[in-house]
């Protein structure tokens, strides 16, 4: 099924009923996603599809035919998010930071505390209580960081 | 323990009618965000095995005015209804109960006519559906029909909606009245309600809960009550009467009690 | 510039914001199978027979028979078996392990397994099992409690708590050598290797290698033994590389959670405040084998009496036995039991005697030269008083309480303490080591000690580049690699940084020394590699016994003041923190950005704890065993938090630091209960959902 995948056309065979989390883990080999529960409640399978933040358990392969899916790996290392979540400790086992990463970069710079805090209420982190997540963040908008273009 | 995915059949119909031509000649379980039936085949609960994907029909995406009438297409997504100029103007409580479902992800994905057709007690938009009164507009290959919202449910998870029948859209009619929604869930954000209620203080009060029943519930005898200037402690005793609710592994039956009285009096008193 | 007390960049490199972080489900062998555990669905009773109604073809199945050592997870007590032989003891207790090529035919599979079920035990309070019993006894409780002008009186109580780490549960166990290697999601990774060989036979060949690991918090101290041993098992068996990696459901299910408790207080007061005598009484409910109640009990009463001075103190812990899935490790380790318990009935007791809860607490608390319920003399690193004068004041208390009072908002505060590294004796046994070897281009860090998030790959070479006298970005350190490294003990009680860091801090001086003033560079050339390895030398001043529980539990304690400001939403009783002020002194913040982000994690844990983590049981099993019904806090559901380091050395630590990965998640519950009584509700049991909330008004 074709699709294109971090900017790239893809054509990957799996079942369309395939959960996208397992196609881009395993035919993909992108591992970047994580699956932390399977029911869409920890937000650490996170991906881009078409732009907007989705969980990737809870959608079938086939739905994202001709469609721009994004994931932690899309974003390589040049991301000021992920320079930040590290030295600001955003991430600390680091878990939940692809998923943590995938929304905040959809996030206008100019984002109030609310509005990051309300964006990300669909991603858990057990170990920051989330507060240097949003220092990581308002650092990465200091830098004017750029949104991820999809 | 997740269900095997080599087992299970996807339709992939182009247009609506290939889609209803397909349900009219197979059993097939619609798949729309499937924010409700992955959960399910991520626990291997589904016993299901035939499925037929609505997601490329935008034609059911659609949010538009005609006339007086609202209608918002079954494949909305909760984020398209937030984003819609036209829901926010005439709907503020679908707004309101679209903005708690879940997180950003299920709402990007989940859809209007998913909540409906899932068909739980503890839906969050179906209060509101309840009090404005919707109506579904249902299709099978041969043609179309309208459904009042009050009569589409025939008990839990349950519904007038025939095997080869989908939901196209849901239509609302003009609204008189200040709007009220409240959702009790077990945390701030990414909840299940314990109890969601809906109301409109119009020339007529209406009121519906959801999480107290079986399926979602308007409280007829209590709007008639308040409708006719009975005592707030007397028109909460009756809601009592007009609710069924559990105890689960959420709550219990005597909190969402108390909450369900405690809400109709804010409801009462906000609106006033 | 030095690098301890600077927020140096992390030594984790960007994998974890990349994806290239591998965790254990992201790492495959060739030709690796899926494994999977059938478990009991039965709290108690036996085994009657079991059924395979499946095509067997491709499958490996492993029992109990198949076990070449002993089926015992070597811990304390020998008592809980990898696989279950006929005795039930509590739902999902393992019994059969399958493994196969493809997870769904393996997923497919159906044992049919009969059972003569017998009627559980439940209840902590009516099991006549003991698991362990501890007695603190100090002076004499008695006749103080009966001269006291009064005595309060009070039982709080707890429940489970569910550590839900991002990442369930996982490892994947290799053939090598003739015997496994095992790469996992693993905070202890020597604590498996003495498992395994408990399992395997004492010369099996058995190493393990931790891979990135999503959250520990504790339920990766003792339970990946038990996965461990079945994905060798398999792998033994089938001669090829086996995962095992729990879903969500299983993980929450099967796998050990906070022990539940029931606490007692009768406290002894004079007339003017001060606590004449403690009494308490500490049940935990440790389920079904003995695994680590034993230490989770003692801790917890070691600190159940607060951190207060009295000269007569009693207490009396004892962990039972229940037909429900062990217990274990979960950050804190017993103390944030008793000291939500303590904090609770202090505000208690200084309502009695009419004072209030700051100045109630700043009469009482421990000083140096005081002395805690087991004797130990605080020293001069012992801060409890600069902690709540400092919380009180930047949390503007004083003004706030009276503000407050009326107006659905509440504040509340908790004094408290945590001692750091293993109980009394506890470090001798465990002997630590730490290595560093040099490198051509700088050195090497090598300790068994993981980085479960906590920063600990940073915080060791931040101590080693200072004490060595080398750049940070010189040192480097191994993966943890049970091959190629010491024994430095558990990752576990607050040890990582005060115990382990400072045997490294001791092994760089000696390689300083070696070294003479040249580079690593200079030295590897003119003399080639040289190693430095050094064992953990506890102060020598601790006596402690541990028939009579007295003396110096602990090498030292830190110290914690929190202060919570709550909400409440009179229609449907929900309490919202709205602001959680934390001061902790720590010895010294070795990162200052990694220990804001313990406290802060910590808190939010604690938050959790307090108002909406609740573990439902019922009949011996979590029925509400997925993440959309054990609800953890979200960004919508954490407060503001105003954090503060204090620094007071710890002589004996790393560049002074003390322990402090538990501390924070000890104070957030009681600060909380103690806010939701100046809304003027009575609350004694957390979690304090909505539910606990209106009938505790309803009681009114």
């Amino acid at each position: 099924m074709r699709f294109t995948l971090n900017g790239k056309a893809a054509n990957v065979a799996a079942h369309p009923m395939a959960r996208l989390l397992d196609v881009l883990r395993e035919e993909c080999g992108l591992t970047g996603t994580k699956e932390g529960c399977g029911e869409g409640e920890c937000g650490a399978c996170t991906v881009l599809v078409d732009g907007e933040p989705v969980c990737a358990c809870l959608v079938p392969f086939a739905q994202v035919a001709d469609q721009r899916v994004v994931t932690i790996e899309g974003l390589g290392d040049g991301h000021p998010l992920q320079h930040h979540f590290l030295n600001e400790a955003g991430a600390q086992c680091g878990i939940c930071t692809p998923g943590m990463i995938m929304v905040a970069c959809t996030l206008p710079p100019n984002a109030s505390l609310d509005e990051i805090r309300t964006a990300l209420a669909g991603n858990l982190c057990r170990c920051t209580g989330y507060e240097a997540i949003y220092r990581a963040i308002a650092k990465a908008a200091e830098q004017g960081a750029a949104r991820v273009a999809t | 323990m997740r269900t095997a995915i080599s087992a299970l059949e996807l339709r992939q119909p182009s247009t609506l009618d290939e889609a209803l031509r397909m349900m009219r000649d197979e059993k097939l379980v619609p798949l729309a965000g499937t924010t409700d039936v992955y959960v399910s085949v991520n626990f291997g609960t589904l016993t299901a095995q035939r499925f037929i994907d609505l997601w490329p029909l935008d034609p059911l995406r659609e949010i538009a005015v005609r006339g007086s009438v609202l209608s918002i297409g079954a494949l909305a997504s909760y984020t398209t209804i937030i984003r819609s100029p036209d829901v926010n103007a005439r709907l503020p409580m679908l707004i309101e109960s679209a903005r708690q479902i879940g997180g950003a992800q299920i709402q990007n994905r989940g859809t209007l006519g998913g909540n409906i057709a899932n068909g739980s007690p503890a839906g969050d938009t179906l209060p509101v559906l309840a009090v404005a009164e919707a109506v579904l507009v249902l299709r099978t290959i041969d043609g179309e029909r309208r459904v009042p919202f009050s009569q589409f449910y025939t008990g839990y998870r349950a519904s007038v909606l025939r095997p080869d029948e989908l939901i196209v859209a849901v239509e609302f009619g003009p609204l008189e009245g200040r709007q009220w929604f409240r959702k009790v869930g077990t945390r701030a954000a990414q909840a299940i309600s314990k109890v969601v209620m809906a109301g409109v203080r119009g020339p007529l009060p209406r009121i519906a809960l959801g999480s107290v029943a079986a399926t979602v519930v308007r409280l007829p005898l209590t709007e008639r009550a308040l409708a006719s200037g009975t005592a707030i402690d007397d028109a909460e005793r009756v809601l009592q009467s007009e609710i069924k609710p559990l105890d689960d592994v959420r709550s219990t039956a005597e909190y969402r009690r108390r909450v369900a009285g405690n809400l109709l009096r804010r409801f009462w008193a906000e609106s006033a | 510039m030095a690098a301890v007390g600077t927020s140096v960049e992390r030594k984790d490199g960007l994998g974890k914001a990349t994806g290239r972080a591998l965790y254990a489900d992201d790492v495959a062998f060739p030709g690796m199978l899926y494994g999977r555990t059938i478990r009991t669905t039965i709290p108690r009773g036996r085994i009657r027979s079991m059924r395979l109604d499946f095509d067997a073809d491709g499958f490996t199945v492993v029992d109990y028979r198949d076990i070449p050592g002993k089926n015992i997870v070597a811990l304390i007590e020998p008592d809980q078996p990898f696989l279950v032989e006929r005795e039930v003891r509590h739902i999902a207790e393992p019994v059969l392990l399958l493994a196969h090529e493809d997870r769904e035919k393996l997923l497919g599979a159906n044992v049919v397994i009969e059972y003569d079920a017998e009627a559980p035990v439940l209840d902590p309070l009516v099991s006549t099992v003991t698991l362990k019993k501890v007695g603190i006894d100090k002076g004499d409780v008695d006749a103080a409690l009966a001269s006291a002008d009064l005595v309060v009186d009070g039982t709080y109580r707890t429940g489970h708590q569910e550590h839900v780490y991002i990442e369930p549960n996982g490892v994947i166990a290799v053939p090598e050598q003739n015997g496994i290697a095992v790469h996992g999601s693993i905070q202890c990774p020597f604590y498996v290797v003495k498992a395994m060989r408990s399992l395997l036979g004492p010369d099996a060949f058995v190493r393990v290698v931790q891979t990135e690991t999503g959250g520990g918090f504790g339920g990766k101290e003792e339970y990946p033994s038990m996965v461990s041993g079945h994905a060798a098992l398999l792998a033994l068996k089938s001669g090829r590389p086996v995962k095992i990696v729990y879903d969500r459901t299983e993980d929450m299910l099967a796998t050990t959670k906070r022990h539940p408790s029931i606490v007692r207080h009768r406290t002894g007061v004079s007339r003017d405040g001060r606590i004449v005598a403690m009494d308490v009484e500490v049940v935990m409910d440790g389920g079904a084998y003995v695994t680590l109640s034993p230490v989770v009990l003692s801790r917890g009463c070691i600190h159940a009496a607060g951190p207060y001075k009295c000269a007569n103190t009693r207490i009396r812990g004892r962990a039972m036995f229940t037909n429900t899935p062990p217990n274990g490790a979960f950050r804190g380790f017993g103390a944030p039991q008793t000291l939500f318990a303590v904090e609770a009935h202090i505000d208690r007791v200084a309502e009695a005697v009419g004072m209030d809860p700051v100045a109630f607490r700043e009469l009482n608390a421990l000083r140096p030269g005081d002395t805690t319920a087991t004797g130990q003399t605080m020293m001069g690193d012992c801060s409890a008083v600069e902690v709540l004068r400092e919380a009180v004041k930047r949390s503007d208390f004083a003004r706030k309480r009276a503000e407050y009072a009326g107006t659905g908002r509440g504040i509340g505060l908790s004094l408290f303490y945590h001692g750091a590294g293993f109980t009394g004796s506890g470090e001798v046994r465990l002997s630590s080591k730490a290595k560093l070897e040099l490198t051509p281009t700088g050195v090497r860090v090598l300790v068994s000690s993981t980085d479960i998030g906590q920063g600990t790959r940073t915080m060791h070479a931040q101590i080693v580049a200072d004490s060595l006298g080398v750049p940070y970005e010189a040192v480097e350190v191994a993966q943890p690699d049970t091959a190629l490294v010491p024994d430095s003990g558990p990752t576990v009680a607050s040890r990582t940084c005060m115990v382990v860091g400072k045997i490294l801090l001791q092994c760089a001086h000696e390689m300083r020394e070696k070294m003479r003033g040249l580079t690593p560079a200079e030295y590897f050339a003119q003399h080639g590699p040289l190693s430095v390895t050094r064992e953990h030398e506890p102060p020598t001043w601790i006596k402690w016994d541990d028939d009579t529980y007295s003396g110096d539990a602990y090498a030292t304690f830190a110290w914690g003041c929190n202060v919570a400001e709550v909400e409440i939403n009179r229609d449907t009783y929900e309490v919202r923190p709205t602001k959680l002020t934390a001061v902790l002194e720590i010895g010294k913040a070795i990162h200052p950005a990694l220990a804001r982000g313990q406290i802060e994690g910590g808190s939010a844990q604690g938050l959790g704890y307090a108002l909406i983590e609740h573990v439902v049981m019922q009949d011996g099993a979590m029925v509400n065993a997925s993440l959309t019904n054990y609800t953890i806090p979200t960004t919508l559901d954490t407060p503001e938090m105003d954090v503060a380091i204090l620094e007071n050395p710890y002589t004996d630590g790393p560049f002074g630091a003390k322990g402090l990965g538990e501390l924070p998640i000890d104070g957030p519950a009681p600060a909380v209960v103690n806010a939701i009584r100046h809304l003027g509700i009575d609350v004694r049991e957390i979690p304090a959902t909505p539910e606990l909330v209106m009938a505790a008004c309803d009681s009114r």
